[in-house]
Protein backbone atom coordinates (compact mmCIF):
# COMPACT_ATOMS: atom_id res chain seq x y z
CA UNK A 1 0.00 0.00 0.00
CA UNK A 2 1.25 3.37 -0.97
CA UNK A 3 0.22 4.86 2.32
CA UNK A 4 2.90 2.83 4.10
CA UNK A 5 5.71 2.55 1.58
CA UNK A 6 5.80 6.18 0.42
CA UNK A 7 6.83 9.03 2.62
CA UNK A 8 3.74 11.10 3.27
CA UNK A 9 4.17 14.78 2.84
CA UNK A 10 2.10 17.38 4.52
CA UNK A 11 1.10 19.81 1.80
CA UNK A 12 0.56 23.51 2.00
CA UNK A 13 -3.03 24.71 1.62
CA UNK A 14 -4.11 25.01 -1.98
CA UNK A 15 -4.22 28.35 -3.72
CA UNK A 16 -7.59 28.98 -5.39
CA UNK A 17 -5.97 31.18 -8.04
CA UNK A 18 -3.68 28.30 -8.97
CA UNK A 19 -6.68 25.98 -9.36
CA UNK A 20 -8.33 28.52 -11.68
CA UNK A 21 -5.10 28.98 -13.64
CA UNK A 22 -4.72 25.24 -14.26
CA UNK A 23 -8.33 25.04 -15.44
CA UNK A 24 -7.81 27.94 -17.85
CA UNK A 25 -4.62 26.34 -19.19
CA UNK A 26 -6.46 23.06 -19.71
CA UNK A 27 -9.23 24.95 -21.55
CA UNK A 28 -6.59 26.59 -23.74
CA UNK A 29 -5.24 23.16 -24.61
CA UNK A 30 -8.70 21.88 -25.47
CA UNK A 31 -9.61 24.92 -27.59
CA UNK A 32 -6.43 24.81 -29.65
CA UNK A 33 -7.12 24.01 -33.33
CA UNK A 34 -5.97 20.41 -33.53
CA UNK A 35 -6.53 19.89 -37.22
CA UNK A 36 -7.25 16.23 -37.82
CA UNK A 37 -5.78 14.73 -34.67
CA UNK A 38 -8.06 12.11 -33.17
CA UNK A 39 -7.67 10.60 -29.72
CA UNK A 40 -6.59 13.79 -27.99
CA UNK A 41 -6.73 13.66 -24.18
CA UNK A 42 -9.43 15.81 -22.65
CA UNK A 43 -7.21 17.94 -20.41
CA UNK A 44 -10.14 19.80 -18.86
CA UNK A 45 -11.68 16.53 -17.71
CA UNK A 46 -8.33 15.42 -16.30
CA UNK A 47 -7.75 18.65 -14.34
CA UNK A 48 -11.35 18.66 -13.10
CA UNK A 49 -10.99 15.06 -11.89
CA UNK A 50 -7.73 15.93 -10.18
CA UNK A 51 -9.14 18.86 -8.21
CA UNK A 52 -12.34 16.97 -7.39
CA UNK A 53 -10.27 14.12 -5.95
CA UNK A 54 -7.76 16.32 -4.10
CA UNK A 55 -9.92 19.32 -3.15
CA UNK A 56 -13.52 18.10 -3.08
CA UNK A 57 -14.60 21.09 -1.00
CA UNK A 58 -13.09 23.69 -3.33
CA UNK A 59 -14.04 22.10 -6.64
CA UNK A 60 -17.61 21.11 -7.25
CA UNK A 61 -20.27 20.00 -9.64
CA UNK A 62 -21.33 23.58 -10.38
CA UNK A 63 -17.87 24.67 -11.51
CA UNK A 64 -17.54 21.54 -13.64
CA UNK A 65 -20.89 22.34 -15.26
CA UNK A 66 -19.83 25.90 -16.08
CA UNK A 67 -16.50 24.78 -17.52
CA UNK A 68 -18.41 22.26 -19.63
CA UNK A 69 -20.63 25.04 -20.97
CA UNK A 70 -17.53 26.99 -22.00
CA UNK A 71 -16.22 23.90 -23.78
CA UNK A 72 -19.53 23.50 -25.63
CA UNK A 73 -19.60 27.10 -26.83
CA UNK A 74 -15.93 27.07 -27.76
CA UNK A 75 -16.08 23.81 -29.65
CA UNK A 76 -19.37 24.30 -31.45
CA UNK A 77 -20.67 21.08 -29.92
CA UNK A 78 -24.24 20.47 -28.76
CA UNK A 79 -24.84 23.04 -26.00
CA UNK A 80 -24.93 21.20 -22.67
CA UNK A 81 -23.13 18.06 -23.81
CA UNK A 82 -19.85 18.71 -22.00
CA UNK A 83 -21.67 20.42 -19.13
CA UNK A 84 -23.70 17.25 -18.54
CA UNK A 85 -20.72 14.89 -18.79
CA UNK A 86 -18.46 17.04 -16.60
CA UNK A 87 -21.12 17.41 -13.90
CA UNK A 88 -21.46 13.62 -13.70
CA UNK A 89 -17.66 13.27 -13.77
CA UNK A 90 -17.28 15.72 -10.88
CA UNK A 91 -19.92 13.89 -8.88
CA UNK A 92 -18.23 10.52 -9.44
CA UNK A 93 -14.79 11.90 -8.59
CA UNK A 94 -16.05 13.57 -5.41
CA UNK A 95 -17.82 10.38 -4.34
CA UNK A 96 -14.66 8.34 -4.94
CA UNK A 97 -12.10 10.78 -3.57
CA UNK A 98 -11.62 9.03 -0.21
CA UNK A 99 -11.03 5.72 -1.96
CA UNK A 100 -8.81 6.82 -4.85
CA UNK A 101 -6.12 8.53 -2.78
CA UNK A 102 -5.33 5.32 -0.89
CA UNK A 103 -3.88 3.70 -4.00
CA UNK A 104 -0.52 4.14 -5.69
CA UNK A 105 -0.37 6.59 -8.57
CA UNK A 106 -0.76 4.02 -11.34
CA UNK A 107 -3.70 2.37 -9.59
CA UNK A 108 -5.21 5.82 -9.20
CA UNK A 109 -4.74 6.18 -12.96
CA UNK A 110 -6.79 3.00 -13.46
CA UNK A 111 -9.63 4.63 -11.50
CA UNK A 112 -9.26 7.76 -13.59
CA UNK A 113 -9.39 5.71 -16.80
CA UNK A 114 -12.80 4.37 -15.80
CA UNK A 115 -14.03 7.89 -14.99
CA UNK A 116 -12.75 9.27 -18.32
CA UNK A 117 -14.26 6.44 -20.33
CA UNK A 118 -17.58 6.93 -18.55
CA UNK A 119 -17.46 10.66 -19.44
CA UNK A 120 -16.77 9.90 -23.10
CA UNK A 121 -19.49 7.23 -23.18
CA UNK A 122 -21.98 9.74 -21.75
CA UNK A 123 -21.09 12.28 -24.43
CA UNK A 124 -21.27 9.59 -27.11
CA UNK A 125 -24.69 8.50 -25.88
CA UNK A 126 -25.97 12.10 -25.83
CA UNK A 127 -24.73 12.78 -29.36
CA UNK A 128 -26.04 9.47 -30.72
CA UNK A 129 -29.47 10.31 -29.30
CA UNK A 130 -29.23 13.74 -30.95
CA UNK A 131 -28.49 12.02 -34.27
CA UNK A 132 -24.72 12.26 -34.75
CA UNK A 133 -22.52 9.64 -36.38
CA UNK A 134 -20.26 7.24 -34.45
CA UNK A 135 -16.77 8.78 -34.52
CA UNK A 136 -14.85 5.48 -34.50
CA UNK A 137 -12.99 3.64 -31.76
CA UNK A 138 -10.01 6.02 -31.95
CA UNK A 139 -12.24 8.48 -30.06
CA UNK A 140 -11.66 6.46 -26.88
CA UNK A 141 -7.87 6.62 -27.17
CA UNK A 142 -8.11 10.07 -25.56
CA UNK A 143 -9.18 8.50 -22.27
CA UNK A 144 -6.23 6.10 -22.27
CA UNK A 145 -3.78 8.93 -22.85
CA UNK A 146 -5.45 11.12 -20.21
CA UNK A 147 -5.23 8.29 -17.65
CA UNK A 148 -1.59 7.71 -18.56
CA UNK A 149 -0.96 11.40 -17.86
CA UNK A 150 -2.38 11.14 -14.31
CA UNK A 151 0.97 10.65 -12.48
CA UNK A 152 2.52 13.57 -14.37
CA UNK A 153 -0.55 15.69 -13.70
CA UNK A 154 -0.39 14.80 -10.00
CA UNK A 155 3.25 15.86 -9.83
CA UNK A 156 2.68 19.14 -11.71
CA UNK A 157 -0.55 20.17 -10.04
CA UNK A 158 0.71 19.49 -6.51
CA UNK A 159 4.01 21.30 -7.14
CA UNK A 160 3.09 24.65 -5.53
CA UNK A 161 1.73 22.87 -2.47
CA UNK A 162 4.88 20.98 -1.68
CA UNK A 163 6.70 22.31 1.36
CA UNK A 164 9.94 23.89 0.33
CA UNK A 165 13.09 24.63 2.20
CA UNK A 166 14.26 23.14 5.46
CA UNK A 167 14.10 19.36 5.63
CA UNK A 168 14.89 18.00 9.05
CA UNK A 169 15.70 14.32 9.37
CA UNK A 170 14.86 14.33 13.06
CA UNK A 171 11.39 15.67 12.50
CA UNK A 172 8.78 12.96 12.32
CA UNK A 173 6.82 14.48 9.44
CA UNK B 1 -37.43 23.89 17.29
CA UNK B 2 -35.17 24.12 14.28
CA UNK B 3 -31.89 22.27 14.48
CA UNK B 4 -29.09 23.76 12.39
CA UNK B 5 -25.59 22.28 12.21
CA UNK B 6 -22.79 24.56 13.37
CA UNK B 7 -21.63 26.80 10.50
CA UNK B 8 -18.27 25.01 10.08
CA UNK B 9 -20.10 21.77 9.25
CA UNK B 10 -22.47 23.22 6.71
CA UNK B 11 -21.61 22.23 3.13
CA UNK B 12 -24.69 23.29 1.25
CA UNK B 13 -26.90 20.82 -0.57
CA UNK B 14 -25.84 17.18 -0.84
CA UNK B 15 -23.76 16.22 -3.90
CA UNK B 16 -26.56 14.07 -5.29
CA UNK B 17 -28.98 16.99 -5.12
CA UNK B 18 -26.49 19.25 -6.88
CA UNK B 19 -25.86 16.60 -9.51
CA UNK B 20 -29.58 16.26 -10.14
CA UNK B 21 -29.98 20.02 -10.49
CA UNK B 22 -27.11 20.47 -12.93
CA UNK B 23 -27.97 17.39 -14.97
CA UNK B 24 -31.53 18.66 -15.37
CA UNK B 25 -30.17 22.06 -16.44
CA UNK B 26 -27.83 20.43 -18.97
CA UNK B 27 -30.56 18.20 -20.39
CA UNK B 28 -32.84 21.23 -20.72
CA UNK B 29 -30.09 23.10 -22.62
CA UNK B 30 -29.43 20.14 -24.90
CA UNK B 31 -33.09 19.73 -25.78
CA UNK B 32 -33.42 23.47 -26.42
CA UNK B 33 -30.31 23.44 -28.60
CA UNK B 34 -30.98 20.26 -30.55
CA UNK B 35 -34.74 20.46 -31.07
CA UNK B 36 -35.81 24.09 -30.87
CA UNK B 37 -32.68 26.19 -31.57
CA UNK B 38 -33.60 28.50 -28.71
CA UNK B 39 -30.15 28.28 -27.14
CA UNK B 40 -28.42 30.16 -30.00
CA UNK B 41 -28.38 33.50 -28.14
CA UNK B 42 -26.93 31.88 -25.02
CA UNK B 43 -24.30 30.20 -27.20
CA UNK B 44 -23.42 33.56 -28.79
CA UNK B 45 -23.00 35.14 -25.35
CA UNK B 46 -20.79 32.33 -24.04
CA UNK B 47 -18.86 32.27 -27.33
CA UNK B 48 -18.23 36.00 -26.96
CA UNK B 49 -16.85 35.40 -23.45
CA UNK B 50 -14.71 32.51 -24.70
CA UNK B 51 -13.42 34.47 -27.71
CA UNK B 52 -10.29 35.87 -25.97
CA UNK B 53 -9.50 32.35 -24.78
CA UNK B 54 -9.90 31.04 -28.32
CA UNK B 55 -7.63 33.76 -29.70
CA UNK B 56 -5.11 32.86 -27.00
CA UNK B 57 -5.37 29.21 -27.99
CA UNK B 58 -4.74 30.16 -31.60
CA UNK B 59 -1.70 32.26 -30.67
CA UNK B 60 0.80 29.40 -30.13
CA UNK B 61 -0.23 27.88 -33.47
CA UNK B 62 0.34 31.21 -35.21
CA UNK B 63 3.63 31.57 -33.36
CA UNK B 64 4.72 28.14 -34.56
CA UNK B 65 3.68 29.16 -38.08
CA UNK B 66 5.72 32.37 -37.84
CA UNK B 67 8.70 30.49 -36.40
CA UNK B 68 8.42 27.93 -39.18
CA UNK B 69 8.35 30.82 -41.67
CA UNK B 70 11.50 32.27 -40.07
CA UNK B 71 13.30 28.96 -40.26
CA UNK B 72 12.22 28.37 -43.85
CA UNK B 73 13.77 31.71 -44.78
CA UNK B 74 16.92 30.55 -43.01
CA UNK B 75 16.76 27.35 -45.00
CA UNK B 76 16.22 29.27 -48.24
CA UNK B 77 19.21 31.49 -47.45
CA UNK B 78 21.25 28.41 -46.85
CA UNK B 79 19.98 26.99 -50.10
CA UNK B 80 20.98 30.15 -51.89
CA UNK B 81 24.43 29.67 -50.54
CA UNK B 82 24.44 26.13 -51.74
CA UNK B 83 23.07 27.20 -55.11
CA UNK B 84 26.31 29.08 -55.75
CA UNK B 85 28.24 25.93 -55.04
CA UNK B 86 26.11 23.29 -56.71
CA UNK B 87 23.81 24.37 -59.54
CA UNK B 88 22.35 20.95 -60.13
CA UNK B 89 20.87 20.86 -56.65
CA UNK B 90 19.34 24.25 -57.31
CA UNK B 91 17.71 23.04 -60.49
CA UNK B 92 16.14 20.03 -58.81
CA UNK B 93 15.00 22.09 -55.84
CA UNK B 94 13.48 24.78 -58.03
CA UNK B 95 11.69 22.22 -60.13
CA UNK B 96 9.98 20.89 -57.01
CA UNK B 97 8.78 24.31 -55.85
CA UNK B 98 7.59 25.13 -59.35
CA UNK B 99 5.54 21.96 -59.43
CA UNK B 100 3.70 22.82 -56.19
CA UNK B 101 3.21 26.44 -57.26
CA UNK B 102 1.88 25.32 -60.62
CA UNK B 103 -0.69 23.07 -58.92
CA UNK B 104 -1.75 25.84 -56.57
CA UNK B 105 -1.99 28.32 -59.44
CA UNK B 106 -4.12 25.95 -61.51
CA UNK B 107 -6.48 25.42 -58.57
CA UNK B 108 -6.85 29.16 -57.95
CA UNK B 109 -7.45 29.75 -61.66
CA UNK B 110 -10.22 27.15 -61.76
CA UNK B 111 -11.71 28.76 -58.67
CA UNK B 112 -11.64 32.16 -60.41
CA UNK B 113 -13.34 30.65 -63.43
CA UNK B 114 -15.96 29.16 -61.16
CA UNK B 115 -16.51 32.61 -59.68
CA UNK B 116 -17.00 34.10 -63.16
CA UNK B 117 -19.31 31.31 -64.24
CA UNK B 118 -21.61 31.85 -61.28
CA UNK B 119 -23.87 34.89 -61.49
CA UNK B 120 -24.05 35.30 -57.73
CA UNK B 121 -21.80 37.29 -55.50
CA UNK B 122 -19.18 35.17 -53.86
CA UNK B 123 -16.52 35.49 -51.19
CA UNK B 124 -13.20 33.72 -51.36
CA UNK B 125 -12.46 32.12 -47.99
CA UNK B 126 -9.81 29.88 -46.54
CA UNK B 127 -10.37 26.87 -44.31
CA UNK B 128 -8.67 27.55 -40.98
CA UNK B 129 -9.13 24.23 -39.21
CA UNK B 130 -11.49 21.35 -38.70
CA UNK B 131 -13.97 21.59 -35.87
CA UNK B 132 -12.81 19.69 -32.79
CA UNK B 133 -16.18 18.05 -32.22
CA UNK B 134 -15.52 14.43 -33.25
CA UNK B 135 -19.21 13.69 -33.81
CA UNK B 136 -19.74 15.98 -36.78
CA UNK B 137 -17.91 16.96 -39.95
CA UNK B 138 -17.43 20.70 -39.86
CA UNK B 139 -14.71 23.14 -40.84
CA UNK B 140 -14.05 26.71 -39.72
CA UNK B 141 -13.42 29.32 -42.43
CA UNK B 142 -11.80 32.73 -42.00
CA UNK B 143 -14.74 34.89 -43.14
CA UNK B 144 -17.54 35.87 -40.78
CA UNK B 145 -20.43 38.28 -40.30
CA UNK B 146 -18.14 41.27 -40.87
CA UNK B 147 -17.41 40.03 -44.39
CA UNK B 148 -21.11 39.48 -45.10
CA UNK B 149 -21.29 35.73 -44.59
CA UNK B 150 -24.76 34.54 -43.54
CA UNK B 151 -25.98 31.25 -42.16
CA UNK B 152 -27.40 29.03 -44.90
CA UNK B 153 -25.05 30.10 -47.69
CA UNK B 154 -23.57 27.45 -49.97
CA UNK B 155 -19.83 26.75 -49.94
CA UNK B 156 -18.11 25.31 -53.04
CA UNK B 157 -14.62 24.54 -54.26
CA UNK B 158 -13.39 24.43 -57.84
CA UNK B 159 -15.20 21.20 -58.74
CA UNK B 160 -18.35 21.06 -56.65
CA UNK B 161 -20.32 21.65 -53.49
CA UNK B 162 -18.47 21.30 -50.19
CA UNK B 163 -21.15 22.24 -47.67
CA UNK B 164 -23.23 24.97 -46.14
CA UNK B 165 -22.56 27.74 -43.62
CA UNK B 166 -24.37 26.71 -40.44
CA UNK B 167 -23.16 29.16 -37.82
CA UNK B 168 -21.71 32.64 -38.19
CA UNK B 169 -19.42 34.34 -35.71
CA UNK B 170 -18.13 37.92 -36.12
CA UNK B 171 -14.88 36.92 -37.86
CA UNK B 172 -15.24 33.18 -38.46
CA UNK B 173 -17.97 30.87 -39.69
CA UNK B 174 -18.67 27.21 -39.30
CA UNK B 175 -19.33 25.19 -42.46
CA UNK B 176 -21.06 21.82 -42.23
CA UNK B 177 -19.70 19.51 -44.92
CA UNK B 178 -22.16 17.65 -47.15
CA UNK B 179 -20.77 14.41 -45.70
CA UNK B 180 -22.03 15.31 -42.19
CA UNK B 181 -24.75 12.94 -41.04
CA UNK B 182 -27.16 15.81 -40.37
CA UNK B 183 -26.63 17.57 -43.68
CA UNK B 184 -29.09 17.19 -46.58
CA UNK B 185 -28.62 18.56 -50.10
CA UNK B 186 -31.34 18.60 -52.78
CA UNK B 187 -29.92 17.04 -55.96
CA UNK B 188 -30.92 15.98 -59.42
CA UNK B 189 -29.60 13.14 -61.59
CA UNK B 190 -27.87 14.90 -64.48
CA UNK B 191 -28.79 12.17 -67.02
CA UNK B 192 -32.58 12.23 -66.59
CA UNK B 193 -33.40 15.06 -64.20
CA UNK B 194 -34.71 12.84 -61.42
CA UNK B 195 -34.93 14.86 -58.19
CA UNK B 196 -33.86 13.49 -54.82
CA UNK B 197 -32.31 14.53 -51.53
CA UNK B 198 -28.83 13.36 -50.68
CA UNK B 199 -27.86 12.60 -47.06
CA UNK B 200 -24.40 12.76 -45.53
CA UNK B 201 -22.88 9.41 -44.56
CA UNK B 202 -21.11 10.63 -41.43
CA UNK B 203 -17.70 9.22 -40.68
CA UNK B 204 -17.36 7.22 -43.91
CA UNK B 205 -16.93 10.34 -46.02
CA UNK B 206 -19.59 9.17 -48.49
CA UNK B 207 -23.16 10.25 -49.25
CA UNK B 208 -26.43 8.30 -49.33
CA UNK B 209 -29.26 8.87 -51.79
CA UNK B 210 -31.94 7.81 -49.32
CA UNK B 211 -35.68 7.36 -49.89
CA UNK B 212 -35.34 6.75 -53.59
CA UNK B 213 -37.69 4.06 -54.91
CA UNK B 214 -35.91 0.81 -55.71
CA UNK B 215 -37.12 0.96 -59.33
CA UNK B 216 -35.92 4.57 -59.79
CA UNK B 217 -33.80 5.21 -62.84
CA UNK B 218 -30.42 5.64 -61.17
CA UNK B 219 -27.34 3.91 -62.53
CA UNK B 220 -23.80 3.57 -61.26
CA UNK B 221 -21.52 6.46 -62.31
CA UNK B 222 -24.49 8.81 -62.64
CA UNK B 223 -23.54 12.39 -61.83
CA UNK B 224 -25.70 14.19 -59.25
CA UNK B 225 -25.94 17.97 -59.42
CA UNK B 226 -27.74 20.47 -57.21
CA UNK B 227 -31.35 20.91 -58.27
CA UNK B 228 -31.60 24.50 -57.08
CA UNK B 229 -35.21 24.15 -55.98
CA UNK B 230 -34.26 24.97 -52.39
CA UNK B 231 -33.23 28.51 -53.34
CA UNK B 232 -29.98 28.09 -51.43
CA UNK B 233 -27.71 26.20 -53.79
CA UNK B 234 -27.50 27.41 -57.39
CA UNK B 235 -28.71 24.76 -59.84
CA UNK B 236 -26.27 22.54 -61.68
CA UNK B 237 -23.31 22.38 -59.29
CA UNK B 238 -21.80 18.88 -59.17
CA UNK B 239 -22.35 17.22 -55.81
CA UNK B 240 -21.56 13.53 -56.08
CA UNK B 241 -21.16 10.50 -58.29
CA UNK B 242 -23.10 7.27 -57.71
CA UNK B 243 -20.67 4.56 -56.72
CA UNK B 244 -22.81 1.59 -55.67
CA UNK B 245 -26.48 0.62 -55.85
CA UNK B 246 -28.07 -2.19 -53.84
CA UNK B 247 -31.62 -3.06 -54.83
CA UNK B 248 -33.29 -5.47 -52.43
CA UNK B 249 -36.84 -6.60 -53.18
CA UNK B 250 -37.56 -6.75 -49.45
CA UNK B 251 -37.24 -2.98 -49.12
CA UNK B 252 -39.16 -0.36 -51.03
CA UNK B 253 -36.12 1.94 -51.19
CA UNK B 254 -32.82 1.32 -52.92
CA UNK B 255 -29.55 1.77 -51.01
CA UNK B 256 -27.48 4.12 -53.16
CA UNK B 257 -24.01 5.16 -52.04
CA UNK B 258 -22.29 8.15 -53.67
CA UNK B 259 -18.84 9.69 -53.52
CA UNK B 260 -18.60 13.50 -53.21
CA UNK B 261 -17.21 15.26 -56.29
CA UNK B 262 -15.62 18.11 -54.37
CA UNK B 263 -12.58 17.54 -52.21
CA UNK B 264 -14.45 17.84 -48.93
CA UNK B 265 -11.31 16.97 -46.98
CA UNK B 266 -8.63 18.33 -49.31
CA UNK B 267 -8.69 21.93 -50.46
CA UNK B 268 -8.02 25.01 -48.41
CA UNK B 269 -9.53 27.72 -50.64
CA UNK B 270 -13.31 27.75 -50.97
CA UNK B 271 -16.00 30.09 -52.29
CA UNK B 272 -18.96 31.20 -50.18
CA UNK B 273 -21.95 31.97 -52.45
CA UNK B 274 -24.46 34.61 -51.45
CA UNK B 275 -28.12 33.71 -51.48
CA UNK B 276 -30.45 34.87 -54.20
CA UNK B 277 -32.53 37.75 -52.94
CA UNK B 278 -35.17 37.95 -55.68
CA UNK B 279 -37.00 34.70 -54.95
CA UNK B 280 -40.78 35.06 -54.86
CA UNK B 281 -42.18 34.44 -51.41
CA UNK B 282 -44.01 31.26 -50.49
CA UNK B 283 -47.75 31.66 -51.25
CA UNK B 284 -49.63 32.43 -48.08
CA UNK B 285 -51.31 29.43 -46.49
CA UNK B 286 -54.48 31.27 -45.49
CA UNK B 287 -55.35 32.37 -49.03
CA UNK B 288 -55.24 28.88 -50.47
CA UNK B 289 -57.34 27.52 -47.62
CA UNK B 290 -59.87 30.29 -48.11
CA UNK B 291 -60.04 29.50 -51.83
CA UNK B 292 -60.89 25.86 -51.15
CA UNK B 293 -63.58 26.62 -48.58
CA UNK B 294 -67.13 25.90 -49.70
CA UNK B 295 -69.29 28.93 -50.26
CA UNK B 296 -71.69 28.08 -47.46
CA UNK B 297 -68.96 28.35 -44.86
CA UNK B 298 -67.86 31.69 -46.23
CA UNK B 299 -71.40 32.91 -46.07
CA UNK B 300 -71.58 31.87 -42.48
CA UNK B 301 -68.44 33.77 -41.72
CA UNK B 302 -69.88 36.93 -43.13
CA UNK B 303 -72.93 36.78 -40.94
Amino acid sequence: MSFYDQPQRILLPVNAAYMALTLVLALLFNLMPWRDVTGLPDMVALVLTFWCVHQPRRMGIGIAWLVGLVMDAGNGALLGQHAFAYAVLAFAAISLHRRILWFSLWRQAAHVLVLMLATQLLMLAVRMVAGAAFPGLAYFAGSLIAAALWPTATFLLLLPQRRSGSTDDNRSI
Amino acid sequence: MDYQPPPFFSRGPAPLVRLGFFVCLAVLLMVLDARFRYAESLRQVVALLVYPLQRAALAPVELVGAAAGFFTTQVSLKQENEQLKAKQLLAANELLTIETLRGENAQLRRLLQARERLPRQSTLAEILYQGRDPFSRKVIIDKGRQQGVQAGQAVIDDVGVIGQVTRVYPLLSEVTLITDKEQRTPVQVLRNGLRAVIYGGGDRGTLDLSYTASNADVLADDVLVTSGIDGTFPAGLPVAKVSRIERDAAYSFAKITCIPTAGTDQNRQVLVLSQEANLPGVPAETESVAGKLPKQKRARKRE
